[in-house]
């Protein structure tokens, strides 16, 4: 937690955009990610990728 | 009536995105309804329940997204589908202008964005811990909206993040002040020396909202997610919480609220408390306090966390208050709005977005008029045989798992809440309709204006609207504003959520004390 209270925060946003205009609008460092499901949301698929990682 | 689904391979967007497009389709002429959803099995799942699922749908996948239209004829099916093509492209368009290209990966957003310290997670709750867990690899603490998370895969993640001294905020954490930086659902407060660690969302947003409202601040507001006190989770992230607000320099008081937590935690909990210098206000709803020391005090409402830990910032004693009007005006504003009912209109019907609102809630008025039935009842047999329908007095919260499934939160679209607000004032036994508006970041741009239509309705029917709005002068909204527009529907909108239950109570009951 060394890294976040008392730092200035860098966030990395997953998911819903409006979060990331929420805390653009607050001056905060913010990156959007294009996020898709991995391996195209196939469970199975992305249990067998977790393995070979 | 005719219905299609239309499958669009690959075009992935987030739901409140989809929710947009969807609200803003469905007006067009000859629509009957019109759902945009990712093709995950959940949401095929609830297009089936509403009949909108045809054999096109059922082959859609998680990654395409799946278009539902019912309508009176082919040629508004089509026009919809052209409109919503229409915005699709207009977003894209957007993006291409906006931020150079954006990373379609954790690694390459890190990559983009150097020393970043936090990921701000609201996918799907099935593919959480799929980035979460490279997240905490990676060395960044996480803040997790996302609900419908297994338990197992939150208690993994807790543990990764507790062996790395990383902070895991969350699965389903509504809301946390960091470094004044409002994350998920917060309000614009003050920043001030009261530190706040909280396994409720909507928990924190009212007493961080109080405490600014009475001239202090908050250092930081940690959020744990509503599950963190469970026998499962055991707190782990509470206790990380604690700690690090004991290290923190700026922070002189501490408090602690949950959800109903689970005994033995709760007990944890209290007993890493009574080791810390600091002095705590402990507010663990449903639980029995314990006995208050000069530096444990505890608290049962979220109204009285707050002023206990202003009255211990301002060395004054604590008063406790009912309401914040005198009371002879109390009583005779409700006895106004009870004018109005009819002998059978005798049932409180509440409508929360808010979980740890509508807990406070149920807690006051259980004391005040008896048995309240809920989605989340307080015991058992209390709960409603089908959350759709309310019987006698009702809390319901609509921001409950099993009404976010393939929508968004009821903070954000008000659908849910106005169709209830409707259906409910349509009940000729319901007295009045208990409400939690909340502003702040992250949540819907003009609360008022949305529920407009709702709320007339209703008032035409005689109920009378009881709101608590939870906000400040300074959130995007404005609280003044919103409460102006408001009560010139005819609502009632008191200072805090425990003074709505309580006033809701007193209209039921006619005026009488």
């Amino acid at each position: 937690m060394k890294k976040l209270l008392g730092k200035k925060l860098k966030v990395i946003d997953l998911g819903l955009e409006s979060f990331h205009d929420s805390l653009k609008e607050q001056g905060v460092d913010v990156l959007h990610v294009d996020w898709r499901p991995p391996a195209g949301g196939n469970k199975r698929l992305m249990e067998i990728l977790k393995k070979l990682k | 009536m005719i219905l299609k689904n239309i499958v669009k391979k690959n075009t992935y967007q987030d739901s409140v995105f989809l929710m947009s497009i969807a609200h803003r389709v469905k007006s067009l002429e000859g629509i009957e309804e019109v759902s945009c959803l990712m093709g995950t099995p959940e949401n095929k799942k609830l297009l089936a329940e509403v009949n909108l699922l045809t054999k096109e749908g059922e082959e859609a996948k998680p990654n395409d997204l799946l278009i539902a239209i019912s309508a009176r004829d082919k040629r508004a099916i089509e026009k919809t589908l052209k409109e919503i093509k229409k915005l699709l492209a207009e977003k894209e368009v957007r993006k291409k202008e906006g931020e150079a290209i954006l990373p379609k990966s954790l690694g390459s957003a890190l990559d983009q964005l150097p020393g970043a310290n936090l990921v701000h997670i609201s996918i799907s709750g099935r593919y959480v811990r799929w980035e979460a867990e490279k997240a905490l690899e990676r060395g960044l603490n996480l803040f997790i909206f996302s609900d419908n998370v297994p338990v197992e895969d939150e208690l993994e993640l807790k543990k990764i993040a507790r062996k790395k001294n990383l902070l895991a905020m969350g699965p389903d954490c509504g809301t946390a002040i960091i470094n004044g930086v409002a994350l998920g659902f917060a309000n614009v407060v003050r920043r001030g020396d009261i530190g706040i660690v909280a396994a409720a969302g909507t928990g924190l947003q009212e007493v961080s909202v109080l405490i600014h409202k009475a001239g202090l601040g908050i250092s930081q507001g940690i959020g744990t997610g509503g599950r963190d006190l469970s026998k499962e989770i055991g707190g782990i992230t509470m206790l990380q919480g604690i700690k690090a607000l004991e290290n923190d320099l700026d922070t002189r008081i501490i408090v602690l609220i949950s959800k109903p937590p689970a005994k033995e935690v709760a007990d944890r909990i209290i007993k890493e408390v009574k080791r810390s210098k600091k002095p705590f206000v402990v507010n663990f709803l449903g639980t029995r306090p314990e006995r208050e020391s000069k530096k444990i005090y505890f608290a049962s409402t979220l109204e009285e966390t707050a002023y206990k830990a202003v009255a211990l910032r301002k060395k004054k004693a604590y008063k406790s208050k009912v309401f914040s009007e005198k009371k002879e005006r109390i009583i005779s504003l409700a006895k106004k709005e009870s004018s109005k009912l009819k002998e059978r209109q005798k049932y409180i019907r509440g409508l929360f977005s808010g979980g740890t609102l509508c807990d406070e809630a149920m807690l006051i008025l259980k004391d005040l008029i008896g048995d309240i039935y809920s989605n989340l009842p307080l015991k058992p047999f209390l709960k409603l045989k089908d959350s759709r329908l309310s019987q006698e007095n009702s809390l319901v919260d609509l921001g409950d798992d099993e009404f976010t499934k393939g929508r968004p939160h009821p903070m954000i679209d008000f659908t849910l809440r106005n169709e209830r607000i409707i259906q409910e004032a349509a009940d000729p036994r319901t007295a009045a309709i208990l409400l939690d508006i909340v502003l702040g970041y992250g949540a819907h741009p003009h609360p008022a204006n949305v529920l407009s239509p709702a709320l007339k309705e209703a008032k035409k029917r005689g109920v009378s609207i009881v709101a608590s709005l939870c906000g400040t002068e300074d959130d995007p909204q404005d609280y003044k504003r919103q409460k102006r527009e408001l009560e010139k529907m005819g609502a009632i909108i008191m200072p805090s959520n425990a003074q709505a239950a309580r006033f809701a109570a007193l209209v039921v009951r006619r005026g009488k004390t």
